[in-house]
């Protein structure tokens, strides 16, 4: 006789219940970014403060996964969209989720402006070196060697220049005084914790935060876990990961 | 709350960029996004000029993109927001007009055109008038008033809010650098003194309530799975849109009962039509005009009427045509000939209006 376990999930009251399954593909990262966060707004009681906007491209499929007001937007166009909320209405705790495409191809400029102009968001660019919704193309962050639709031999960086780097880029522009900028993994989801509340403080506080997380993407990778595990390393060698930007006195 | 700078009405000399400004906040608005681009800039000048008076909210955003949807993301945080653009802004401005026709959100863009295609010149013309009704991968689920002047400007752009937020469908106020830049007399007032009650502007996001007690999450997206999905969603939207238009709909006939000859324009030029009509009138020849003022819904039946009282018509614009492919679309079915004055981003004057209707009359139109 086959018996079930009645557990029920362990959701965070900032995720949505009532979404159902997940809509990502098995292995995917955007889950375990989405959980940690969700787990984070409940920790730091942001849930009637937060809006949460998603992009187009594997994002959009969060459009449903929180339990807070939710806007999907355009291709690359999160970024404005939630600033141009916590703009109208200050005390808005936004937060803009996007990919690497999202972030650093088609909606670069946001990414440069808002981080210049320090806007009062929180964005996260879940980097998983390739467009995973349509189809794995090279991203903006594939790495060199790099096998991807539109790169089938490999990224030549000759060709293609180098593979870019998000935090470095928006630390480097970031105003030091209103901003908090790292970069974390999947990989130790207790570290993204810490790094979220940091970000989302700083945002409550009337900051700018920027959060790269690297994740993977087995389905496009072609990778067994082992092999989307390795990967995962190797993405951690070629992009540090730290704290590259932490405004005085947050903790 | 935004402070009113128009109590009582006020009349004044000012150019028609200066006239959308005061408008906008007559209309309580309470937050501009905008970009640079000539010849609207001095909408957003004026507006950060009377910042400290008016105590509104602006932001000068990267591109037209994001001004569009930073404009997009004000509305759904509760504020009567607003844009202006023209020409190439205006195209690239077109993903969030796109968004905002999906979601239903009362997105409100003054557009004054300038020449195109590509830059062109940042002067006038008329060229904008398909993309404002048409842009985007859609359907043109928009509402676009078409104005002659700056009593016109102030009238309308304050309508444009109401009729934004009442039917929500992205509504524009088209008008050209003519308009823009030019000084005209012209009556500000405060719309409570004209009977207007502006529509009320509640929040889609961080709306009261908590989340889970006394509301659900609201999760506003663009993306459907199935095509059945969107094209039920967008059966609604075309019900709800012929509905409104009936509501909305606005044209003005001058001379236009007994004419012989009627010109139909649409904006600046048909205040030169006005002019070219009464010169007409003055050497024996009937002609009038019938200008829509709503160019997106037409008003398809009373120029429908005008067209088959006429014994020929003429198009003109400042443009290829963009009018005129529009209204022939609804003309359909109706025999009256046509002649076409079409001059590309170049102002049209009532001389070659008048001019061209003199040949009309003399060689009948065989279209």
């Amino acid at each position: 006789m086959i018996t079930t376990l009645d557990v029920k999930p362990d959701l965070a009251k900032a995720q949505n219940a009532a979404a159902g399954a997940s809509k990502f593909c098995p292995g995917c990262g955007h889950g375990m970014i989405l959980k940690t966060l969700a787990k984070t707004i409940d920790e730091l009681e942001l849930n009637e403060r937060a809006v949460f906007g998603c992009d187009i491209g594997c994002s959009l499929l969060s459009w449903n996964y929180m339990n807070l007001d939710t806007v999907q937007t355009h291709h690359g166009r999160t970024t404005p969209v939630i600033y141009g909320v916590t703009r109208a209405n200050p005390g808005t705790v936004g937060i803009a989720y996007m990919g690497d495409g999202g972030g650093l191809a088609i909606g670069a400029q946001h990414l440069v402006n808002a981080a210049t102009r320090s806007e009062n968001l929180l964005v996260i660019v879940a980097n998983n070196t390739n467009y995973g919704m349509t189809g794995g193309q090279m991203s903006p962050t594939t790495m060199p060697g790099q096998k991807t639709e539109t790169t089938p031999y490999g990224r030549d960086c000759e060709v293609t220049g180098r593979p870019a780097k998000a935090a470095e880029l928006v630390a480097s522009i970031a105003d030091p005084n209103k901003s908090y900028v790292a970069r974390a993994s999947v990989s130790n989801l207790r570290k993204l914790n810490t790094v979220f509340k940091k970000a989302l403080k700083n945002v409550a506080d009337g900051g700018y935060s920027f959060v790269e997380v690297l994740s993977v993407c087995p389905l496009n990778w072609r990778t067994n876990n082992e092999g989307t595990w390795e990967r995962l390393k190797t993405m951690e060698e070629c992009f540090e990961v730290k704290e590259f930007l932490v405004k005085e006195g947050l903790e | 709350m935004v402070k009113k700078l128009i109590t009582q009405d006020t009349r004044m000399f000012l150019t028609g960029n200066e006239v959308i400004a005061y408008a906008a906040n007559a209309a309580e608005a309470e937050f501009m996004y905008g970009y640079p681009i000539t010849p609207q800039n001095e909408i957003m000048h004026t507006w950060c000029k009377l910042l400290p008076k008016t105590e509104a909210g602006f932001l000068q955003t990267e591109d037209e993109i994001s001004a569009g949807f930073s404009t997009i993301g004000g509305i759904l945080a509760g504020k009567r927001a607003f844009t202006a653009t023209a020409g190439p802004g205006n195209v690239i401005m077109q993903d969030a007009q796109s968004m905002a026709e999906m979601m239903r959100i009362p997105f409100v863009c003054a557009v004054m055109q300038r020449g195109g295609p590509s830059t062109a010149t940042v002067i006038y013309a008329q060229q904008e008038t398909r993309l404002t009704c048409f842009g985007g991968n859609g359907e043109g689920f928009r509402i676009v008033y078409s104005t002659a002047g700056h009593q016109d400007l102030y009238d309308y752009m304050i309508k444009s809010f109401n009729t934004a937020w009442k039917y929500r469908f992205p509504t524009f106020m088209l008008a050209d650098g003519y308009q823009g830049k030019m000084r005209e007399p012209v009556t500000l007032y405060d719309p409570k003194s004209r009977g207007i009650t502006m529509e009320p502007t509640p929040a889609a996001l961080r709306a009261p309530g908590v989340i889970g007690v006394d509301r659900e999450a609201t999760h506003l997206r663009n993306t459907f799975n199935l095509e059945e999905e969107l094209m039920e969603q967008l059966d609604k939207y075309q019900i709800d849109y012929d509905k409104m238009s009936k509501e909305v709909e606005e044209y003005l006939e001058y001379k236009a009962e007994d004419a012989e000859v009627l010109i139909i324009a649409h904006g600046i030029v048909a205040r030169s039509a006005m002019t070219a009509v009464d010169e007409l009138r003055a050497k024996g020849i009937k002609a009038g005009l019938f200008r829509p003022i709503t160019i997106r819904p037409l008003p398809v039946e009373p120029m429908r009427k005008a067209v088959k009282r006429a014994k020929q018509v003429l198009f003109t614009e400042s443009a290829n045509g963009q009018l005129a492919q529009m209204c022939l679309e609804k003309l359909y079915g109706l025999t009256t000939p046509y002649q076409t004055l079409f001059k590309m981003g170049v102002g049209v004057t009532g001389d070659d209006i008048v001019a061209k209707v003199e040949t009309m009359v003399q060689e009948m139109a065989n279209v």
